[in-house]
């Protein structure tokens, strides 16, 4: 039991460290620290950059939830640690 | 104007009353009711009650207008704003779900085993929360006074006494369900202006594509890029660039907005309603869709409200508008002070320049965007009879579950907690409801005699969550061995270097003439604004915690085991008396 514990913290700490990651990238990194060099990418009207500050790192930041969402989910069958 | 009024009227007093028949219906009738509506809300109704308890009147009235004059710079409030929702969703509401109690100084005072730490997390909670109502007070008043044209003060009164209904009443079970029919209002009133908005300008109905689309007017030009020659036409910086005083600054600001809505009290303790952990996780992700649906269309209103505004200032290049011709919604908002006109080279046309020295709108107070643009874009009377409902919705909902967390860490943490702990279930019920009216008693004077430190507030509440609660949380789930002494004294120095921060450069308590450093950005610490600051307030609090808890040694083995107890979802109960 005790193991399983362990190896269930260990695997959601690992999600987590992807997650915020991304999280990271989306936001602070596409939209603030290389927002320059991306702006000259143009989506349509949008400058690439200013696209991901004000609309696309909003989007990521919902995809990013609900994926976790759904691999605790099954992390939680695998342990049994419903609840 | 009379049929404005009589849809204003309608809309505002029709939801009103809605808000009262939810109440009634779902009054508490217990603590677990007025705390956590008996734990048992499912996680869309909790997305939907979160969307409308985060959402203020800052984020309905004040952002888009923010983010038309900041640009690329408003920003930070999108992500700052919309971020905060990942960390909540994998740091902390997973696990404070499972620990199951109704306050977060609770949880405090279960991990952090003191009473010191309890009575500081209660401390950071009055004062961030009763800052925040303050905002929303006003925003009633200004609603009111705008739009029904009745004085300010009768209007809060009003405001007060609707929210005291459907508050006292319900506690957190009438407020949610409340919550759940004003989000609905809200992102109605929000949305429909701006699609009308959008198929106007650019012939696209949805309003995030429409910002990024061609114009209608047969021109082939970019909406953005339009917007970006119109401004810098007229010496503004350009829109899609303008960065807010710097990359540090902004990525300071931001993630200081981040871990602020992660730890502010009122929208953690939504998370305790909810029935299991897998719940928790699932309302992050619905709160987060219920405010993105908002958020993403924010922009949109921002930067079609600003090329609006100079449309009409400036019609067709070179021939600027005639004073005597000014529509009518100048002429109401002129009425309010809050837009302003100076004839300085005596033409009798509008000049509207970043040059103080031409420009003539002595004053465009970006509060007014919001509820402008319906009338700029010449929308019809209902839209805008909607867009003061919307407004109202969004300062109650908001001012609702900040009393509760007021009303809540007062009768449950201090009186039940530490001074009168045999207070029984009854008693307490009826604690929480006479501090929950103290609590809207004060907040209503004090929107009406709004403090000095009023516009600081903002810097106050979120420095405050993001560099005590936020920091003392998170060590307290990924540190087991993070010990009660360490992080106080994290807590104390986040909080102690925050404050100092905002003081040296805003005065003590806001008080003008006391700041030692002046509001200037030359004397910033790497250019970082105090509203920025805490972020760096939460690093202070990470480092002195882990070393205190070097030189004192780890937590006792008991709370160790409630910890590891509190990581895995397994065997969760209802939130439950004890």
């Amino acid at each position: 039991m005790e193991e399983n514990k362990e190896t269930y913290w260990s695997e959601n700490l690992r999600l987590i460290f992807i997650c915020l990651t991304i999280w990271f990238i989306v936001s602070f990194g596409l939209g603030l620290l290389l927002v320059e060099p991306l702006n000259e990418i143009r989506l349509g009207g949008y400058k690439l950059g200013f696209w991901f500050a004000q609309q696309g790192s909003i989007y990521s930041f919902l995809g990013l939830i609900f994926w976790y969402g759904a691999k605790m989910n099954k992390l939680d069958k695998k342990y049994h640690a419903e609840g | 104007m009379e049929e404005l009024k009589l849809y204003t009227y309608i809309a505002v007093f029709g939801t009103f009353a809605l808000y009262f028949a939810i109440a009634w219906w779902a009054r508490a009738g217990s603590t677990s009711d007025f705390y956590v509506a008996g734990g048992g809300i499912t996680p869309l109704q909790n997305g939907m009650a979160i969307g409308a308890d985060w959402m203020s009147a800052a984020s309905f009235i004040s952002m888009a207008g923010m983010i038309a004059f900041m640009g690329y710079g408003g920003s930070v409030f999108l992500m700052g704003w919309t971020g905060g929702y990942v960390l909540l969703a994998l740091l902390l509401a997973p696990y404070m779900r499972k620990h199951g109690k109704f306050t977060v100084p609770e949880f405090i005072f279960d991990r952090y085993y003191s009473k010191t730490a309890r009575v500081v997390a209660v401390a950071c909670l009055i004062i961030a929360s009763l800052t925040y109502i303050i905002g929303q007070m006003k925003g009633v008043g200004v609603a009111f006074s705008r739009f029904l044209e009745v004085d300010y003060g009768i209007g809060l009164g009003i405001g007060m006494f609707v929210v005291w209904v459907y508050a006292v009443l319900g506690g957190m079970k009438g407020i949610t369900y409340t919550q759940i029919a004003q989000y609905v209002v809200m992102i109605f009133a929000y949305t429909i202006p701006a699609v009308f908005i959008s198929l106007q300008l650019t012939g696209n109905p949805i309003p995030q594509l429409g910002l990024g689309s061609t114009l209608a007017d047969g021109s082939g030009v970019y909406l953005l890029d339009k917007l970006d020659m119109v401004v810098t036409d007229l010496g503004f910086k350009e829109y899609t660039t303008d960065n807010l005083g710097g990359t540090v600054n902004m990525f300071a600001y931001t993630i200081s907005l981040m871990i602020g809505t992660a730890g502010l009290p009122h929208v953690i303790m939504r998370f305790f309603t909810v029935p299991s952990v897998q719940a928790a996780r699932a309302s992050a992700g619905y709160a987060l869709v219920c405010i993105a649906l908002l958020y993403t269309v924010a922009p949109a209103v921002g930067a079609m409200a600003r090329l609006n505004l100079m449309n009409t200032i400036e019609p067709v290049a070179g021939q600027n508008l005639e004073y005597a011709e000014r529509p009518q919604w100048f002429k109401d908002w002129e009425k309010t002070g809050l837009l302003k006109y100076e004839d300085k080279n005596g033409d009798g046309r509008i000049q509207y320049t970043a040059d103080a020295k031409t420009n003539e709108m002595v004053k465009v107070d970006r509060d007014i965007m919001v509820l402008a643009n319906p009338a700029i874009a010449n929308l019809p009377n209902w839209v805008i009879a909607l867009v003061a409902a919307g407004g109202l919705a969004a300062a109650l909902s908001t001012a609702a579950g900040l009393l509760l967390a007021i009303s809540s860490s007062i009768s449950h943490d201090l009186m039940k907690g530490i001074l009168t702990p045999d207070l029984s279930e009854k008693n307490e019920l009826l604690a929480g409801r006479v501090v929950m009216t103290i609590a809207i008693i004060v907040s209503g004077y004090l929107g009406l005699n709004p403090p000095g430190f009023a516009a600081g507030t903002v810097a106050l509440a979120f420095g405050l969550a993001a560099s005590s609660i936020f920091p003392a949380l998170m060590m307290g789930i990924f540190s087991k061995k993070m010990s009660g002494t360490a992080a106080v004294a994290g807590m104390c120095s986040g909080i102690g270097i925050t404050m100092l921060y905002v003081f040296q450069h805003k005065g003590i308590m806001f008080i003008p003439g006391t700041s030692f450093l002046g509001d200037m950005g030359p004397n910033w610490f790497f250019g970082i604004s105090p509203n920025a600051f805490g972020a760096v307030g939460a690093l202070v609090n990470f480092i002195v915690a882990f070393a205190v808890l070097r030189v004192t040694g780890p937590a006792p083995a008991h709370i160790q085991a409630m910890v590891e107890n509190m990581r895995i979802p397994g065997n969760v109960s209802a939130a439950h008396d004890h």
